[in-house]
C-alpha cells in the first residue's frame, strides 16, 4: 500500500524495465499459444493451453500495462468482478446451444 | 475551482486497504475511486461497457458454433499463408498478435516517459505505437481482401458451417474499427504532447479543462484494452 501511495505522487511511475520484462513474456507467451496450433494439438489439452495463455496474457497486460496492480482495491473489484459474471451468461448460452443443436438434429437430421 | 478538486491525483491521505478500503473508499459520501481522477475511472468504466460488448460478440461466436450441424471452418487451415512454397498455418494472425503486443510495450513506455515530462521520447513512442496499430489494420485489410476473394460472406463460405463469414467480420471487423480509432488519438495526443500542452496545462479545444500528462496514461488504457481485446479473440477465435 505505501509503494501504491508513492506511485501515486505523479501518476504511474515504474522502471521501465518492468515494462521490458513483461512485453518479453507476452511474446513468449503469444508463441507459446501460437505452437499450440503449429503442432496440431487436440481436444481438452489444446483447449485448456489455449485458455491458459489467453488468462496469463490477459492478466499480465491488466495488471502491469494498466497498472491496475497498484490501483486501490475499490477500483479493482469494480472493474474486474462485473466481466467475470460473464461467465454466467457463457453458461445460461452453452445450455442453450447444446439444446438448439439437440432440436436441430432431431428435426432435420444430423448434417442435412 | 471544480477543475482542481476533481483533477487532483496527487498524495492522499493514507486510507485502510483491503476489505475495509473498499467498504471506507465506497461509503465515504464522496468519490469512490480516491487516487483516480474522474477522466482516468470514465475511461475504465467505458473499458467496462466495451468488455461487455465484445463479451457478447464472442457469446453469439460461441452459440452459433456449438449449435451448428455443419462442420465449422479449421481457422488453421483458413488462416493458412503460403509463403515460399510451403504453407503455414495462421501466420498472419501470429505476426498480426506480435504487432499489436509490442505497440501495447511502446504505449506503457510511453506513458512512463510522459509522467517523466520527456516530451519527445512520449511522443516518439505515441507515433510507433499508432504506426504499429496502422500496420495492424493494414495487415487485417488484407486478411479480409483474401477471404472476401475465396468467397466467403456473411451468409456462407466454400468450407462449411454459414456462421463463420458473420462471426468473422463482426468480430474483426469491431475490433479493427477500435484500432483505428486508437490509432487516429494516438496522433492527436502525440501532437499535444510534441506541442507541450501538457507541460502549459493547455486547456483542450473540446472539454476547456487542463491538460495534464494523465492524458497519456488513459490514451494507453484504451490503447492495451485493444490488445487485451485482441487476446481474447486471438485464443478464441483463431486458435479454437
Amino acid at each position: 500500500m505505501a509503494q501504491a501511495a508513492v506511485a501515486h505522487v505523479e501518476g504511474q511511475q515504474h522502471p521501465i524495465k518492468l515494462y521490458l520484462v513483461v512485453w518479453g513474456w507476452l511474446f513468449v507467451l503469444s508463441t507459446f499459444s501460437y505452437l499450440v496450433d503449429y503442432f496440431g494439438l487436440h481436444g481438452y489439452l489444446r483447449w485448456s493451453l489455449i485458455l491458459l495463455f489467453m488468462i496469463l496474457k490477459a492478466g499480465l497486460i491488466v495488471a502491469v500495462f494498466m497498472h491496475m496492480a497498484w490501483e486501490r482495491l475499490a477500483l479493482m473489484y469494480a472493474i474486474l468482478v462485473p466481466p467475470v459474471l460473464v461467465l454466467v451468461f457463457v453458461g445460461i448460452m452453452v445450455f442453450e446451444s447444446n439444446y438448439t443443436l439437440f432440436t436441430r438434429i432431431i428435426f432435420f437430421g444430423a448434417g442435412t | 475551482m471544480a477543475d482542481a478538486a476533481l483533477a487532483n491525483t496527487g498524495a492522499a491521505p493514507a486510507r485502510p486497504s483491503g476489505w475495509q478500503g473498499i467498504t471506507a473508499d465506497w461509503s465515504s459520501d464522496q468519490r469512490a475511486f480516491k487516487n483516480v481522477s474522474w477522466g482516468k475511472a470514465m475511461m475504465w468504466i467505458f473499458l467496462l461497457s466495451d468488455t461487455f460488448i465484445f463479451s457478447c460478440f464472442l457469446l453469439s461466436y460461441m452459440t452459433v458454433r456449438m449449435s451448428t450441424t455443419v462442420p465449422w471452418p479449421n481457422p488453421s487451415e483458413v488462416f493458412a499463408l503460403t509463403i515460399g512454397g510451403t504453407s503455414i498455418p495462421l501466420i498472419l494472425i501470429a505476426i498480426m498478435t506480435f504487432i499489436l503486443i509490442s505497440s501495447s510495450g511502446t504505449m506503457a513506455m510511453a506513458v512512463n516517459f510522459g509522467y517523466r515530462h520527456d516530451r519527445v521520447k512520449s511522443a516518439a513512442l505515441m507515433l510507433v505505437t499508432a504506426a504499429f496499430g496502422a500496420t495492424f489494420v493494414g495487415m487485417q485489410g488484407f486478411e479480409w481482401t483474401k477471404l472476401i476473394m475465396e468467397g466467403v460472406r456473411p451468409w456462407g463460405n466454400p468450407w462449411g458451417a454459414d456462421q463463420f463469414g458473420s462471426s468473422f467480420f463482426m468480430i474483426t471487423g469491431f475490433h479493427g474499427t477500435h484500432v483505428t480509432f486508437g490509432v487516429i488519438f494516438l496522433i492527436i495526443i502525440s501532437r499535444k504532447v510534441l506541442r507541450g500542452d501538457f507541460d502549459r496545462e493547455a486547456r483542450g479545444f473540446f472539454t476547456s479543462r487542463k491538460g495534464h500528462y494523465e492524458i497519456v496514461e488513459i490514451m494507453g488504457l484504451y490503447w492495451h484494452f485493444v490488445d487485451l481485446v485482441w487476446v481474447f479473440i486471438f485464443a478464441l477465435f483463431y486458435l479454437w
